[in-house]
Order: C-alpha cells, then sequence, then structure tokens
C-alpha cells in the first residue's frame, strides 16, 4: 500500500466517472461490496468474527469479564468498546496514543449498536449494585480499503452473536475454563448495520474503496435497525467540511431500508446459526 | 495473496533443474544461491566468502556469469534514471516538493519548468496535488532531485493515476516494452509507468480507461506465469 495522497486528476477523473455511475471496479455507485463472515477466528475470546468487505478486512473479538456496575446503572451490563488501528492495516495509521479515527470508530459502532436495543444490558446483570457482566469488543482492521465503519459495524454484530459466556466462579468472577452454552441476551428481531455514505461533487457512494473514500468531500454513517416491520435510525455521525442538503438525505432515507434488507438477506442466516 | 505466492513457488520450481540456474528459482533474503568463484553477484545478491546470497524475496536469475534476482515483493528503490510518477505536495522559493512514493521526498527545481515562471506564481504551472512524472537526476545526502528533461516527462493532465506493486513494474512494461505497447494498442489510451509503480492512464472515454486499468491490474496479480503476452491477447478478447 501506499502513502501518496489522492492528486487532482484522479479526484476529478472519479468525478466525471461516478457522474455516468460508473467504479472502477465494475460497481454502481451505490451497490455493495462483496461481504464474507468467519467466526470463531480466536480462541481466547468468547465470541469473534473476521469480516472481509472487498478487500478490507476487520477482526472483532468479544471478552466477557465481571465488574463493579457503574453507579447510575447499578442493576445493568457495562459495555465498552473499542478499536486499535493497527499500522499494518493502512499506511495511515501511525502506532502511538489513539488519534480521532481511533476514537471515533468505537464510539459510532457502540452508539449504534447501544441504541438499537439489541443487547439487553438489563439481564447481563449478575448481583445488583455489585457485579455485572462487562463487555469489551475489541476491533482490530487487518486491512483498510475503505468502508471500515461499515465493516466493523457487521463484525461487532457477528462477534457477539457468535459469543457464548463464560462460566461464573463462587464469588462472581468468570472462570473461562468452565464453558457454557448461553449466549448473550441478544434481540432476535434486530440487528444494528451501519451505512456510511460518502459523497464526491454531488453524489452518493456507498462501500468505497480506499482511493474512492479519500477523494470524497463528505461522508454520513447512519446507524439503522428493523422492528416489528418498522426501519429505525439509532444513531447518525457525519465527517469531513462538505455539507448534506435535505433532498440528499432524503435519498438516503429511501434508500436505507433497500440495503439494510440486502445486507440482512446476506448475513442473515449465518447470523442465526 | 497466500495462493498467488504458492502458485509461483510451483511453477518456478517446476522448472528448477538441480542446482545450476538455467532456470529462474525462488530465493528467499539469506538464501546461498550458488557458490564458486565462477558467478558473480548482481542486483540484490551479495558475495560472502564463496557463496552469492540473496538479498530479497524473488526469483534468481543467471545471466551470463551474473547472479541477479527479480524481486517479486517490497517497497520501491529509487535509482538514478527512473522515471516516477509523483504527486506534488509542497512549493519552495526554488522549486517544488514531490512525494513519489519513498520515504524521502523528491525535489524539483524552478529551472526544469518549460517557461519563464514569476517567483510568486509558481503555482499557474503546478499547484498541490497536481501529478507529475519525472526522472531522477541524482540521489545524494541531501536528497532526491528530479527532472523534466526527457519524453513523455512533466505535468500529467488529466486521466487518473493507481498503484500496483512496484516489482510488478517490470512485468507491466514487458520486453522492450512489449506488454505496455499491447495495452496501449488495444485500449487506445495513454500509458504512463512510473518505477515506483505508479501508473497513469489517459483515454478516449471513461470506459476505455477502466479497461486499460483492468488489464494493468490483472498482469500486477499473477506473480510468474510465462508468456504473458500471449495470455494478454487472450484477455483482451474475452474482456
Amino acid at each position: 500500500m501506499s502513502s501518496m495522497k489522492i492528486s487532482n486528476v484522479t479526484k476529478n477523473s472519479l468525478e466525471k466517472m461516478f457522474s455516468e455511475n460508473k467504479r472502477f471496479d465494475g460497481r454502481k455507485l451505490l451497490d455493495l461490496n462483496n461481504l464474507e463472515i468467519e467466526y470463531n477466528v480466536s480462541k481466547k475470546a468468547e465470541g469473534s468474527a473476521r469480516v472481509r468487505l472487498g478487500k478490507t478486512e476487520v477482526i472483532v473479538g468479544v471478552k466477557l469479564g465481571t465488574g463493579e456496575p457503574y453507579p447510575d446503572s447499578p442493576d445493568k451490563g457495562n459495555l465498552m468498546v473499542s478499536a486499535d488501528l493497527l499500522p499494518m492495516a493502512s499506511p495511515r495509521f501511525e502506532s502511538g496514543p489513539p488519534k480521532f479515527n481511533a476514537i471515533e470508530l468505537p464510539r459510532v459502532i457502540d452508539r449504534m449498536i447501544r441504541e438499537s436495543g439489541m443487547l439487553d444490558l438489563g439481564k447481563l446483570c449478575i448481583k445488583k449494585g455489585e457485579r455485572v457482566w462487562t463487555l469489551f469488543i475489541d476491533i482490530y482492521p487487518i486491512n483498510d480499503d475503505g468502508s471500515l465503519i461499515d465493516a466493523a459495524g457487521i463484525a461487532c454484530i457477528a462477534a457477539l452473536k457468535n459469543a457464548r459466556l463464560p462460566g461464573l466462579t463462587k464469588d462472581n468472577f468468570p472462570d473461562y475454563d468452565k464453558k457454557t452454552d448461553e449466549r448473550l441476551p441478544l434481540s432476535k428481531e434486530t440487528y444494528p448495520l451501519s451505512f456510511t455514505f460518502f459523497k464526491l461533487g454531488d453524489k452518493l457512494i456507498l462501500h468505497p474503496t480506499r482511493e474512492e473514500e479519500e477523494s470524497c468531500d463528505s461522508r454520513i454513517t447512519w446507524g439503522i435497525s428493523k422492528w416489528n416491520k418498522q426501519y429505525m435510525i439509532n444513531s447518525c455521525q457525519k465527517g469531513l467540511e462538505v455539507t448534506f442538503n435535505k433532498k440528499e438525505i432524503i435519498g438516503m432515507m429511501d434508500l436505507l431500508p433497500k440495503k439494510y434488507d440486502e445486507i440482512i438477506k446476506l448475513i442473515g442466516e449465518k447470523l442465526n446459526e | 495473496m497466500k495462493n498467488e505466492i504458492n502458485e509461483a513457488h510451483e511453477a518456478a520450481n517446476e522448472k528448477v533443474s538441480g542446482s545450476n540456474l538455467e532456470e529462474r528459482k525462488i530465493v528467499i533474503p539469506g538464501e546461498v544461491i550458488t557458490s564458486g568463484d565462477d558467478f558473480l553477484p548482481g542486483e540484490w545478491t551479495f558475495r560472502e566468502d564463496d557463496n552469492i546470497i540473496a538479498n530479497r524475496y524473488g526469483l534468481a536469475e543467471q545471466v551470463g556469469r551474473v547472479i541477479k534476482i527479480i524481486p517479486l515483493s517490497g517497497a520501491f528503490t529509487p535509482r538514478r534514471n527512473n522515471v516516477v510518477l509523483g504527486r506534488v505536495t509542497d512549493i519552495t522559493h526554488n522549486g517544488w516538493l514531490i512525494d513519489i512514493d519513498y520515504a524521502n521526498k523528491g525535489f524539483l527545481p524552478v529551472a526544469e519548468s518549460p517557461r519563464y515562471i514569476n517567483k510568486h506564481e509558481m503555482d499557474q504551472y503546478l499547484a498541490i496535488g497536481d501529478l507529475v512524472s519525472g526522472k531522477i537526476w541524482s540521489i545524494s545526502g541531501r536528497g532526491i532531485d528530479l527532472s523534466f528533461k526527457g519524453k513523455g516527462l512533466g505535468k500529467l493532465e488529466e486521466g487518473f493515476a493507481f498503484r500496483i506493486t512496484p516489482s510488478r513494474v517490470p512485468r507491466i512494461i514487458g520486453r522492450e516494452g512489449s506488454m505496455i505497447n499491447l495495452i496501449k494498442e488495444k485500449t487506445g489510451c495513454n500509458i504512463s509507468v512510473g518505477q515506483n509503480g505508479w501508473i497513469w492512464v489517459k483515454g478516449e472515454n471513461i470506459d476505455s480507461e477502466i479497461r486499460a486499468r483492468k488489464s494493468i491490474e490483472f498482469i500486477a496479480d499473477k506473480v510468474y506465469i510465462g508468456g504473458l503476452t500471449e495470455k494478454m491477447e487472450e484477455w483482451f478478447e474475452k474482456n
């Protein structure tokens, strides 16, 4: 991979291509990329998944521990999402203290999972006010070829679905040698998914490759889920400088249910294994 | 990636007969390619006592008495007279700084411009983000100096640039430019290949540009195939 930034001519060329509804990999502007999911990639984590979205690759692990609840929610489990943007994933990532992207990515996904109500944190209480389950969701991008948020979102859901609770000792500490078949209290009806629209000129694209992503002026991430045949927006995050207008937002709202169903159709069966 | 390397190993090692280097063989850094005083170390190899040892992962080849390696992976290492594509990243009082996809930036002096330029209006000729094709004039402790003296060098207008692994550049060009000429002829595009792996394509319409890019990426994907030019002719008939 290279660290050279996108040049003016390439950006203009992409803009021209997008106006003809064409992309380098043969997709249309709003076509999704190839998606592959693999489970149990980590032995030590309670749940793990590897997702490939085009050439983008993300590994997510769910680690379960026990801890004290937060004072404002004594009967609820804790959820922590974190990401480590490894330098091997992209020349854009540097080792060192987390930078903007490494903070934004897990926060967007945390919000998406939390607000969808997919995970019932109330059922993760062991003893009220004293001991609750703590979920650590760790995101490790292996290769960043664009649309990292969307890939990480799918990987998190897959890893959560994959997770099994470990046994407990007498003092309510996890006993990792004792494995149970009990799963996390996840809703069967709803899966949150994130869709990030990128904007170049007046065109919107989904699942961009890295060069497309880098040439875009603006992006917006929607976390959506479906409950009782109703589609819901759970979270939203806008990035970069250029604005979106009302017409574009309405266009996205029309499109999101279709794209949501498309992905669920692809991964729904796998998720329910 | 794993598969293509395996493929390459199989394809290359099938052809290796014994230990003499009549055919190419895959070597890894530190591997003894051959020993004896009959041979001389060439590109990416060095001599230690009696042995000639590989410096890079690639195909070892014997040309006359010289053993050399054609690297299969690795970053671009600039050399004198390499043509590279780069992106203007900064303008200084006496020239432009060019990102050539290497640890050090390239420097293009203002004298390389084909016409007189007012020092306050240097971005009239090359602005930040513009794509240029230049030749490496010198590599010294101060840095890498670029030059526009040569055919086809200068600012690249329109079209687009993309990157392949720099070690595959010789395959894209082919023997005496046979491969690149084939692609140019079949797609009708203008193509400029930099030794740093960046390739610029400009065609009459977007479809021909996309086709040119696909064909180049097709070649860059293949680690080891003999008779690639014939394979490409087949590819162009199908696509």
